[in-house]
């Protein structure tokens, strides 16, 4: 217990990256996810064509390959460079690494949100003589954006952990400090580990609980 | 064809859409020219860097290894994950509140706390509180097993619960008990309904192996991004290559998931439809 509270300001300090790491992967994936959503309905082939095979690839493959070739790849190979300060370049690249995996996720759920719209209700809404534009406002984006609430929150939440993997480029958020608790303070491995688990459980948990009653509220009635 | 968003174009739609095809076609072949122009930049299509690939003892001594410690550690993690799924999935459903109760922690508490961290707590843990030396294929297997085994229980109780409550009450009428209700009525039925969800959650196993990577774990992602790299300075082609082996391995059990669900919506062993896999989001 003593290492938990003596070491208290680095485990805020560690969290709060990871937070901000969550909130910054979470708003590029929600916009790439979008994006790439309105690709893969849209009526061309070309960019239906990249869409999916952006989802495929991204969906199959482990998001500690895609952080390492974002860090490693993007940033030590092709000198990709956001920031002066390294620490802060690993940052950024592993935000594009995790968002980049996000997205794809993000794109399907948004997919298969529209595809709860029945095509009668948007073929009734033409027959009324409503351009694409007010079909998309008033009659298919209001019901698909209530149903895709949940699975958005449960991949907040897988986010939220996922950042971890960003250890692997040795961002210095919370796993990696909890690691290297672990060596400072031998004796109190069980402590640390019940410590951080709680943390995230403090992070995860409020989030599950309040996009479930957020989707259970905004339900459509079918 | 008519979708949600469109109808079927008339001739001046058919004309605007090929018209808007060409540009973005155009726009996407601009935007891979420019990644191509980056990476030969840097020389990546050097031929030194992508030679490596085309001898024989490079993939037997150095790519080969790694991949099969993948799919050891999948296979074994695998192997006790499902049980665990079971047994814990089966007593969440207790009727004794001294079961349920504990199993809901155990099982909520594991999907709720990264992977990575309860592999480093095996590591550091093992050898600090038991004295053991862990390996890091140990490590690995522990934090895959306790994370999907537990995912896996929400998988094995969802699927016992999408069947009628008529099944069990009828099992218990003629005189069954509850071990052999759950024996013979309940689980050969469930079995069917969630195959489909129980394989794309291996998947998601399969590729959390690659946190092994952070772990100093022999796999297939460290043959690709440390020991490649190390011989022949060729980290992207090496990681590239990697990718394809591990979407080319997720691709083919996606196929088997997806012909188990084609074959349980057929089986004639429960009416019930195949439930939903989780968000498979996946961790590594």
């Amino acid at each position: 217990m003593g290492a938990l509270v003596e070491e208290f300001p680095v485990i805020l300090g560690a969290f709060w990256l990871t937070v901000r790491l969550t909130l910054a992967s979470a708003v590029v994936a929600l916009v790439l996810g979008t994006v790439l959503a309105a690709m893969k309905v849209s009526p061309f082939g070309v960019l239906r064509g990249v869409a999916t095979a952006y989802v495929n690839t991204l969906r199959n493959t482990p998001l500690t390959l895609v952080i390492v070739f974002c860090g490693l790849g993007l940033g030590t190979v092709l000198d990709v460079s956001f920031s002066e300060s390294l620490s802060t370049n690993y940052l950024w690249l592993s935000i594009i690494g995790l968002s980049a995996y996000t997205a794809a996720f993000v794109c399907e759920a948004i997919r298969s949100g529209i595809n709860t719209v029945p095509v009668g209700q948007a073929e009734a809404a033409r027959a009324l003589g409503l351009t694409f534009t007010q079909n998309l406002r008033f009659v298919v984006l209001p019901q698909a954006f209530r149903a895709i609430i949940a699975p958005l929150g449960s991949l907040l939440i897988a986010l939220t952990k996922n950042t971890t993997v960003a250890a692997a480029i040795g961002v210095g958020e919370a796993s990696l400090t909890m690691k290297s608790m672990f060596e400072q303070h031998q004796d109190s491995v069980v402590a640390i580990f019940f410590g951080f688990a709680l943390a995230f459980l403090v992070l995860t948990l409020p989030t599950g609980l309040a996009f479930g009653w957020l989707s259970r509220r905004l339900k459509v009635a079918r | 064809m008519s979708s949600v968003l469109y109808d079927t174009p008339g001739p001046r739609g058919i004309l605007r859409n090929r018209i808007l095809t060409f540009v973005f076609a155009a726009a996407v072949i601009v935007a891979a020219w420019f990644v191509y122009l980056k990476f030969d930049e840097k020389g990546q299509f050097d031929a030194a860097l992508w030679e490596p690939f085309l001898q024989a003892d490079v993939w037997v001594n150095l790519i080969i290894p790694g991949l099969l410690n993948t799919l050891s550690a999948a296979a074994v993690a695998t192997l006790i994950a499902v049980p665990f799924g079971f047994v814990f999935g089966i007593a969440r459903l207790s009727e004794h509140r001294w079961i349920r109760v504990p199993a809901g922690a155990v099982v909520e508490f594991f999907r709720a706390i990264p992977l990575l961290i309860m592999i480093f707590f095996a590591q550091y843990g093992g050898s600090a509180v038991l004295g053991l030396t862990v390996t890091s294929f140990t490590a690995v297997v522990f934090g895959l097993v306790l994370y999907n085994g537990s995912v896996l229980a929400e998988i094995v109780r969802a699927g016992i619960q999408s069947l009628p409550r008529g099944q069990s009450e009828a099992a218990l009428a003629v005189g069954l008990r509850k071990g052999q209700v759950m024996r013979l009525i309940l689980l050969p039925q469930a079995v069917t309904v969630m195959m489909p969800a129980i394989v794309s959650q291996l998947i998601v196993l399969l590729k959390d192996t690659a946190l092994g990577f952070i772990v100093a774990f022999e796999d297939l992602l460290n043959a690709g991004a440390r020991i490649l790299p190390a011989n022949f300075r060729n980290l992207i082609p090496a990681v590239i290559v990697v990718a394809i082996i591990y979407i080319f391995i997720n691709v083919l059990v996606g196929l088997v998931a997806n012909w188990l669900e084609r074959r349980s919506r057929r089986s004639r062993k429960t009416t019930v439809k195949p439930i939903e896999a989780p968000q498979s989001v996946g961790v590594g």
